[in-house]
């Protein structure tokens, strides 16, 4: 990946450097400075999400006192008193506010009304479920989805460009909770075939904890029944996650393909006479690279979250269930953890993207 | 903007290239028929539903989670209740609900991406990231999270989609307005001393009404999807409604009784089709880049 984004960013930068003398403010490097800003934009989001966590966290109606002390010691205004001192709730709110912060720089999430462990901890162990499913999907799903798009838009207004479209229309459209029931109804409950429910097998026991993803750490523990059985767990998530967010590229692939190729300079490579492979590759596939590329990282983290629902069929012990389990429950540090978490994966994801972005058009990081 | 302008323009001179273009395989209005027609049934069962004769949605008199048959056409469940009619009163809820948030999502994000695009500067700035902080969170976890703060329950439900679903028409309207308003007829306006509001209501908005339209057809598929999402988590609606979502979750304690999810599942799968069946073909009726595709290929 690196070798071949840097090769046009490195041959855009003597373009620019002729402009950049005079465009840049402190004299560095376009990319460096576009990235800086990138930067910033991020902590900014990261801190407006803590913002919506909190404000969220305060509009709860249950009194946190309360759900601390239990009612019977409640009943007592000087123990009540003395509690909303502790826990810092007679300081005014962006006081508060600061004080939260602080607990979160030091890794602190609060307790989980619903475990009792720290949400920190949970959260470790929930995310790489997650992360090991998600990244599972994602790869099988790129794969297909701009493949098909791909196909899908060369061949537009085919039959084969109908079919995909009808599948990537269908994909998206279906619930994935239903779905993952379906599935579960079948492949287990009826075939036999996967199994159902869960990471692994009671009969085996979980890989030592290196990544926290059971398929890499058999692997890695030299372990391939271990892992043969954590894949084998896998397929029917992965299936049901995969189905949705190929739709979701074909569909988004295609129409951005489609949108380069109606482009003067695809024309223009047309009339000059250039092989089609080369015009497909060299002109459309890196002209529509960057919508592509944002949706990617879009979907990455849709995947964190699309897992929730179909998470809690196949009690996949991930983010998404732990996130059920917690709004069930009203577990409100758990869930805002959860928020927190899943919104600051999605923002590095979106500043990585944003990098890439900048490696791939260098006309972005001179805006 | 002006490749619109072109091709509008272009397309009285090509007329009989466009009819030979504008109707492929009878796949593409296919899928518009197909949706048209779900879409209207739905909205008839919506409406007149009551009137219907159905079992009552809520009475649970018949036999327990009793396979379909002629008595029950998609069985009972766990409480005896008819799944036929209550899947048919699901309309009533999913429908309407995607309705309100559409439009009111469409209103609300509508407006303040107008407002940003025409106005820039700290308004644009302040609504911008403020739709940049929403769309940080991935909308369910968002969503799941206001629900659980201000509690389950459908209008709680639809608070929490419209605080997700804002940004993205807030997104599109102002980077269309953006686009216009460097536009010579915008310009005029100012020139000739079009308030704001008279600029926006008369040059503006009818140039991006089209996509905020496309965007809010696909976008009743997503509601649907949001809200059986969060009432199949518990979110949402709250028992004994019959709620398409929340009686899938019910189906999934009873495996052996697959009709009790399976028939409230397809009902949510058929609306959304037909919704995003209906939006496509929308979107490739007025998109201008799917038009000067097509006439490029045909030239």
């Amino acid at each position: 990946m690196s070798a071949t984004t840097t090769a046009p960013g490195t041959a855009a930068t003597g373009k620019s450097a002729p402009e950049s003398s005079h465009q840049s403010f402190f004299g560095a490097h376009p990319f460096v400075r576009y990235a800086g800003i990138r930067f910033i934009v991020s902590i900014f989001l990261a801190i407006g999400v803590t913002l919506v966590t909190f404000i969220l966290t305060n509009l709860v109606p249950t009194d946190p006192v309360t759900a601390v002390l239990g009612e019977s010691a409640a009943a007592d205004p000087a123990i009540v008193a003395n509690m909303r001192r502790q826990m810092g709730l007679d300081k005014p709110l962006p006081v508060q506010y600061l004080m939260y912060l602080q607990r979160l720089l030091h890794g602190d999430m609060g307790t989980s009304a619903q475990t009792h462990n720290p949400v920190a901890q949970d959260l470790s162990q929930a995310l790489p479920a997650t992360m090991e499913l998600a990244l599972i999907t994602l790869v099988i799903s790129v794969i297909i989805g701009v493949g098909l798009g791909l196909y899908a838009a060369l061949h537009n207004r085919r039959f084969s460009d109908q079919l995909i479209r009808l599948l990537s229309l269908l994909g998206i459209s279906v619930p994935s909770f239903w779905l993952a029931m379906l599935c579960f109804y079948f492949f287990f409950y009826k075939l036999g075939l996967f199994p159902g429910t869960g990471r692994l097998d009671p009969t085996f026991t979980a890989p030592p904890h290196v990544t926290g993803m059971y398929i890499t750490d058999a692997l890695l523990a030299g372990d391939p029944a271990l892992a043969a059985n954590a894949v084998s767990h896998a397929v029917l998530p992965a299936l049901v996650m995969i189905l949705w967010t190929v739709g979701f590229l074909l569909r988004f692939c295609r129409s951005s393909v489609l949108e380069v190729l109606s482009q003067d300079y695809v024309t223009a490579a047309r009339a000059k006479g250039l092989p089609s492979g080369r015009i497909t590759f060299a002109y459309v596939l890196r002209g529509a690279l960057l919508p592509i590329l944002t949706m990617i990282g879009m979907l990455f983290g849709g995947l964190m979250s699309g897992s929730v629902l179909v998470e809690s069929v196949f009690s996949w012990h991930g983010l998404g269930q732990y996130a059920f389990q917690a709004a069930k429950s009203l577990d409100l540090q758990a869930i805002m953890g959860v928020g927190l978490t899943v919104g600051v994966i999605y923002i590095t994801v979106n500043f990585v993207v944003d990098l890439l972005y900048g490696l791939i058009d260098p006309r972005v990081r001179v805006q | 903007m002006s490749d619109t302008n072109e091709v509008t323009a272009s397309v009285p001179a090509l007329k009989p290239r466009k009819k030979r273009f504008e109707l492929p395989p009878q796949w593409k209005t296919a899928y518009g028929i197909i949706g048209v027609v779900v879409v209207a049934f739905w909205l008839i069962v919506a409406i007149i539903g009551p009137l219907l004769p159905l079992a009552d949605p809520l009475a649970q008199t018949a036999e327990r989670l009793a396979a379909p048959s002629s008595a029950h056409w998609f069985g009972t469940d766990e409480l005896g209740r008819d799944v036929f009619s209550r899947v048919l009163y699901g309309a009533r809820i999913s429908i309407p609900v995607a309705i309100a948030l559409v439009v009111l999502s469409m209103l609300l994000g509508g407006l303040l991406g107008m407002l940003a695009g025409y106005f820039g500067r700290v308004l644009d700035e302040t609504i911008m990231r403020l739709a940049d902080i929403v769309l940080a969170f991935p909308p369910i976890i968002l969503a799941m999270v206001i629900t659980a703060a201000l509690g389950p329950g459908i209008g709680n439900a639809v608070i929490a989609m419209l605080v997700v679903n804002w940004p993205q028409y807030a997104r599109i309207m102002r980077s269309m307005v953006v686009g216009v308003r460097g536009s010579e007829y915008v310009i005029s306006d100012r020139l000739l001393g079009f308030s704001a509001w008279q600029t926006l209501r008369v040059d503006v908005l009818p140039n991006v009404v089209s996509s905020i339209l496309v965007l809010a057809t696909l976008d009743f598929g997503n509601a649907i999807l949001l809200l059986s999402g969060l009432s199949f988590l518990g979110l949402g609606a709250v028992p004994p409604t019959p709620e398409w979502g929340f009686m899938v979750s019910e189906g999934v304690q009873n495996f052996s009784a697959w009709w009790i999810a399976t028939f409230p599942g397809l009902c949510i799968s058929s609306v959304v089709i037909a919704f995003n069946f209906i939006g496509d073909t929308l979107r490739d009726a007025l998109d201008p880049h799917m038009r000067k595709h097509v006439q490029s290929e045909a030239m």
